[in-house]
C-alpha cells in the first residue's frame, strides 16, 4: 500500500508538467484557510453559482485545473480574486481524470489546510451548514482529531424531462433538479482500501437496472486535512493512506458525514453526454455516458412517484442519507 | 463583597479579551493566567489589548499541558494573586478563556451574595464518576504518571501497565479521600485561603504532581478537608462527549443557552460572533433569579454521545456499516414473512391487507421482478422492481425497504422458488416474524400443466430448499420469531393460527375476523401426493396429508365453526 501510495505522488509528480499556470494566487493563502481543489472543462455556466455556493460556506482559495476549456471559462476564472488556476491540454483520462494533477496541487499547496476536493458541479451539505460554517466543522474535526470527512453523492433530478427548465447562470440548480432518490442505496465493503462501496440512486435505477455492477460509485471523501503524504486513488472515492477511508463507524456507532448534491442531471446533461462520448475520456471507455446516451435519446424523466424533494440538510439526516454523528 | 474570576487562557485572544473586559466592566476583579507555550508576541497584543482596565491583572506565567500538574499550579498562583491583590473578593470563579458568561453579572454576584458559604465544586468520590477516559479513575490516585498522555502516549501506557504488572501502588496523604469532578469550580476566600495557607500543602502538592489530571481532583479532594458547605455541582456548563472533549457551543445553540439559566457556559466556539455578541450585551434584562437548569442541553448531548456510540438501529449508510452482530438491531423495525400462505389460499395478499391494515407485498424476491404492493414499479426510497438490481445485493434492498418504512409494518410472501440469498438475514434478525406452512409449494405444481418429470424434479428441489431454510431457523443462533405449520396440519384448523397472526399484526382490539380467505380447491391433492411418492419423491414437508375422502368431509365439519362473527 505504501508503494502503491508513492508511486501515485511519483505519477503526480510527472504529471505537473503538463500543467501551466495561468494564475498563480497560492501566495495569498493564509494558515487556517480552507482551500477548494477542483478540475474543469467548459464549465462557465456553472461556475458562479459555484463560487458563490462555497465562498458563502467559508471556502478562502480555489484551486482549478482547467482542461482545455473552450467557451470562455478559463478567462472567468483567471479574473476572480481567490482562484489559482492552472491550464492543461493533456488527456483528462491519461491523468487519472484529473486525480494525477491534483494530486500534485495538493501535495504544493494543501499540506496543513482543510482541502475540499469537488467538480464544480458538486454541493456539499453537512450538519448545521445552514448555520454554521465550513469553519465550524473543520474545528470540531480537529478538535476531534478527525482527518477526513465523507460526503456520499447525491444525484438529484428534476421532475419531469431533463431538458424542460433550461439552467442559467448564477442560477440554484437545486431549485430545477430538487428531487432524489432517498433509500435505494446499497453498500459492500472495499476490503482493499478500507472504504465503503455505494451504488443506487437514479443512475442506477433508470441506466443500470439490468447491469447494477457498472452503476457510478456514490462514496466519496472530499473533505481532508491535508498531508504531503496523502494522494486519490480514483477521484475522490478512496484515499492512501488507508486509515483516512474509515470515515464509517463499525460498531453500531454513527460518524458524522455529509452529502455532495449533484447537479448533473440539468439542461446541461445532453450536451455534455455527447460531448464526452466524443472525446472517449471518461472512465471505464465511457460506458456510462454510452448508458446515458442511449437512455437520453428518449428524453428520459429520472423522477418517480417515491422521489424525495430536496428541503434542507435535516431531512438528509432524518433520512439517514447523512449523520450529525456526536456533534451537537 | 464581590467575585473574582480567574481565567486560564491559551488561545483565541480576541475572545478572552472580550470576557475578561466584560467581567471587569462589571466590577468583577480579574486574573489572567496566560500558558506559556504562547508565543511572546501574541501575549504582548493580547495584554496590550487589556491596558487600561486596572482590575485586569496577569499571574506569572507556567508552561501548561493537558492532564498534568501544570494547570493546578498555574491556578494556584494566579489565585494567590487575585485573593491578596483584592481583599474585598469573597468568591473565586475559574473560568477559561473560552467561558462565556450567560447571565448578567450582577445576577451571578446576588446569586453567590446569597449563599455567602457555599463552595461551588463538582466533586464526588472514585466509585461514583462514570465519565473517565481510559478507564482510568482510582488509578489517577495510586499510580505514577510521569509521561505525557498526548506527546508520549506509548510511554504513558507501557508505564501504566508495568506497574499494574508489579501492583505498584502509592500511599495517598493521610487524610484525603480522593474526589473527582469538573475542573470548573467557584471557591469562597475561606476556603480557598485555608487551602493555600495550610502547613500541609507542600505534601499535597508533592503527591497531586504526579496524580493523572490532578486539575479534576486536586481542589475537588482538598475541599473536602476545609469546607464547611459544599454544594458538588459546577457553576459552568460544561458537557464532555465520550472521547473526553468538550462539546462545543454555536450561534444555534443561542436559545437553548439563554433558557438555560446557567451563568457560564464552556467551551465557545471562537467564531461564533453571535453568541458572544448577545451575551456580553451591556444592557441586558435584570431580575431573574432562577436556578440553573441545563437539562435541554443534558438532553442534547447526550443524544449526540448516543448517535456516535449506538447509532439508529437498522440504518446502513455512508459513515454507519455495522460488523456483523454490531448492528444493534438487523432491521429497523419488525415485519411478517409468509411463506406457503399465497399457495395456499387464493388472494392472500387482499385478505391480510384487508384484515390488518397493513402493508402487504407479494413475493419481494421473486425471480422475475420484485413483487411491491399493487405491484408498483417503484416503492418507498425509490426502490426499483428491477430484480436484477435486487439481487446485486438482497440484504441492502430489504433493510432499505424496512428502514424507508419506518412506522408502518410490512409483510410479504416468500416461497422456495424466490432468491434465497436473503434467508441468512432473515434468519438473524430479531424483527423478522417468519410464518411457514410446509410443504405448500406443492399447490402450484399441483395446478401446474408441467410434465410430471419436471414437476417431481422441481418438487424435490423446493422441498430441499425450505427444509434448509427451517433448519437455518431452529438454529440456536437463529433470531427470528417464527412458527412453522405443516400444511397437513393447516389444512385441518385453519382459522385458529390466522386469528392469532391478524391478533399478531394488525392494530390492537381488532375485532373478531368477519371474513375468511377462501382456500384454494385441494380435491385430489392427495392422490397428486402420492403419485409423488410412487415416483421416490417423498414429500414429507407436507405432513401427514389424509386421503382426500376423510380430509374432505373433516374440513367440511370443522371449517365452518370458525367462521362466526
Amino acid at each position: 500500500m505504501r508503494i502503491q501510495r508513492k508511486r501515485w505522488l511519483a505519477r503526480a509528480f510527472r504529471k505537473r508538467r503538463e500543467m501551466i499556470s495561468v494564475v498563480d494566487r497560492s501566495k495569498e493563502v493564509k494558515r487556517n484557510d480552507i482551500l477548494i481543489f477542483s478540475t474543469l472543462r467548459n464549465e462557465l455556466i456553472r461556475l458562479p453559482y459555484f463560487l458563490k455556493y462555497y465562498r458563502d460556506m467559508g471556502v478562502d482559495h480555489f484551486f482549478f485545473v482547467d482542461n482545455d476549456s473552450t467557451d470562455g471559462s478559463r478567462e472567468f476564472l483567471a479574473g476572480q480574486p481567490d482562484v489559482s488556476l492552472w491550464t492543461a491540454e493533456a488527456g483528462y483520462k491519461r491523468a487519472r481524470f484529473g486525480v494525477d494533477w491534483l494530486n500534485w496541487l495538493q501535495f504544493r499547496h494543501a499540506p496543513g489546510h482543510w482541502a475540499l476536493t469537488v467538480d464544480v458541479d458538486e454541493f456539499l451539505v453537512y450538519p448545521f451548514c445552514d448555520t454554521r460554517s465550513l469553519h465550524a466543522l473543520t474545528d470540531w474535526l480537529d478538535a476531534s482529531s478527525i482527518r477526513s470527512f465523507g460526503a456520499m453523492l447525491l444525484d438529484m433530478y428534476p421532475k419531469g424531462s431533463i431538458n424542460k427548465q433550461p439552467y442559467t447562470a448564477g442560477q440554484d440548480p437545486f431549485e430545477i433538479a430538487s428531487w432524489f432518490d432517498s433509500g435505494n442505496y446499497m453498500i459492500s465493503k472495499n476490503r482493499l482500501y478500507g472504504n465503503l462501496w455505494i451504488q443506487g440512486g437514479p443512475r442506477a435505477r433508470r441506466f443500470f437496472p439490468d447491469n447494477p455492477e457498472r452503476a457510478p460509485a456514490l462514496n466519496k471523501i472530499p473533505l481532508v486535512k491535508w498531508d504531503r503524504s496523502y494522494a486519490y486513488v480514483s477521484s475522490t472515492h478512496s484515499i492512501l493512506p488507508r486509515g483516512l477511508n474509515l470515515i464509517y463507524d463499525e460498531w453500531g456507532g454513527e460518524k458524522a458525514s455529509g452529502c455532495l448534491m449533484h447537479a448533473k442531471f440539468l439542461s446541461t446533461f445532453a450536451g455534455k453526454a455527447s460531448e464526452e462520448l466524443l472525446r472517449k475520456q471518461h472512465y471505464a471507455n465511457s460506458h456510462e455516458y454510452k448508458a446515458y446516451q442511449a437512455q437520453l435519446e428518449d428524453d428520459p424523466d429520472l423522477w418517480c412517484k417515491w422521489s424525495e424533494k430536496y428541503i434542507n440538510w435535516r431531512q438528509l439526516e432524518i433520512l439517514g442519507l447523512m449523520s450529525k454523528g456526536n456533534w451537537a | 463583597m464581590s467575585v473574582g474570576i480567574i481565567m486560564l487562557v491559551h488561545t483565541s485572544f480576541n475572545r478572552a479579551a472580550e470576557v475578561a473586559r466584560h467581567w471587569s466592566n462589571n466590577g468583577c476583579p480579574v486574573v489572567i493566567h496566560v500558558d506559556k507555550n504562547v508565543k511572546n508576541q501574541d501575549y504582548n497584543d493580547f495584554v496590550e489589548s487589556l491596558a487600561g482596565y486596572d482590575q485586569i491583572q496577569f499571574s506569572t506565567r507556567k508552561r501548561c499541558e493537558w492532564g498534568t500538574w501544570s494547570i493546578v499550579e498555574a491556578t494556584l498562583i494566579a489565585a494567590e494573586k487575585l485573593l491578596k491583590t483584592n481583599p474585598e473578593v469573597r468568591h473565586v470563579f475559574l473560568a477559561s478563556g473560552s467561558c462565556l458568561p450567560l447571565r448578567p453579572v450582577s445576577e451571578l454576584r446576588h446569586y453567590l451574595a446569597a449563599r455567602p458559604r457555599v463552595d461551588f465544586i463538582e466533586s464526588a468520590t472514585t466509585q461514583d464518576v462514570s465519565w473517565t477516559v481510559d478507564g482510568l479513575d482510582a488509578e489517577r490516585f495510586t499510580l505514577r504518571f510521569p509521561f505525557s498522555w498526548k506527546r508520549q502516549r506509548f510511554l504513558f501506557d507501557r508505564y501504566v501497565r508495568l506497574q499494574r504488572k508489579v501492583r505498584f501502588k502509592r500511599r495517598i496523604p493521610a487524610g484525603l479521600v480522593p474526589h473527582m469532578g469538573s475542573q470548573w469550580w467557584c471557591l469562597t476566600r475561606q476556603t480557598l485561603t485555608a487551602l493555600l495557607e495550610d502547613p500541609e500543602r507542600a505534601t499535597y502538592d508533592a503527591y497531586f504532581r504526579k496524580v493523572w489530571i490532578p486539575d479534576e481532583s486536586y481542589f475537588q479532594t482538598l475541599t473536602r478537608l476545609y469546607s464547611t458547605n459544599i454544594e458538588s455541582r459546577s457553576l459552568t456548563l460544561s458537557k464532555f462527549d465520550f472521547q473526553g472533549k468538550p462539546h462545543i457551543f454555536y450561534d444555534d445553540h443561542l436559545q437553548l443557552l439563554r433558557r438555560s439559566d446557567c451563568f457560564v457556559a464552556r467551551k465557545i466556539w471562537p467564531r461564533a460572533d453571535r453568541l458572544y455578541e448577545a451575551f456580553l450585551d451591556e444592557n441586558p434584562n435584570e431580575g431573574s433569579r432562577a436556578e440553573p437548569n441545563p437539562g435541554k442541553i443534558n438532553q442534547l448531548f447526550s443524544k449526540a454521545v448516543e448517535r456516535r456510540t449506538k447509532g439508529r438501529p437498522g440504518l446502513f449508510m455512508q459513515s454507519r456499516f455495522p460488523n456483523r452482530s454490531w448492528e444493534n438491531g438487523v432491521t429497523s423495525g419488525p415485519y411478517t414473512v409468509f411463506q406457503g400462505f399465497s399457495d395456499l389460499f387464493e388472494d392472500f395478499e387482499g385478505w391480510l391487507a384487508r384484515s390488518t391494515g397493513t402493508r402487504v407485498h407479494g413475493h419481494l424476491f421473486a425471480q422475475e421482478r420484485v413483487e411491491f404492493e399493487g405491484r408498483q414499479e417503484n416503492y418507498l426510497g425509490a426502490l426499483s422492481d428491477a430484480a436484477l438490481l435486487r439481487d446485486y445485493n438482497p440484504q441492502a434492498f430489504l433493510t432499505n425497504l424496512i428502514w424507508n418504512s419506518r412506522g408502518e409494518r410490512q409483510s410479504f410472501q416468500f416461497s422456495p422458488r424466490d432468491n434465497q440469498k436473503i434467508v441468512e438475514l432473515l434468519a438473524r434478525d430479531a424483527n423478522a416474524q417468519i410464518l411457514v406452512i410446509t410443504g405448500a409449494w406443492a399447490v402450484p405444481l399441483f395446478y401446474s400443466n408441467a410434465n410430471f418429470s419436471e414437476i417431481r424434479v422441481a418438487a424435490a428441489r423446493q422441498q430441499k430448499l425450505e427444509g434448509d431454510f427451517v433448519e437455518l431457523l431452529r438454529k440456536s443462533y437463529s433470531k427470528a420469531r417464527f412458527r412453522i405449520w405443516s400444511m397437513a396440519d393447516f389444512v385441518q384448523l385453519p382459522m385458529e393460527p390466522l386469528q392469532g397472526i391478524i391478533d399478531d399484526i394488525g392494530p390492537r382490539g381488532q375485532r373478531r375476523l368477519t371474513e375468511a380467505p377462501k382456500m384454494v380447491d385441494l380435491e385430489g391433492f392427495g392422490q397428486f401426493l402420492q403419485n409423488l411418492k410412487n415416483q421416490g419423491m417423498h414429500p414429507h414437508l407436507v405432513g401427514d396429508f389424509r386421503s382426500d375422502e376423510e380430509n374432505d368431509a373433516s374440513r367440511r365439519k370443522q371449517r365452518k365453526p370458525y367462521l362466526v362473527k
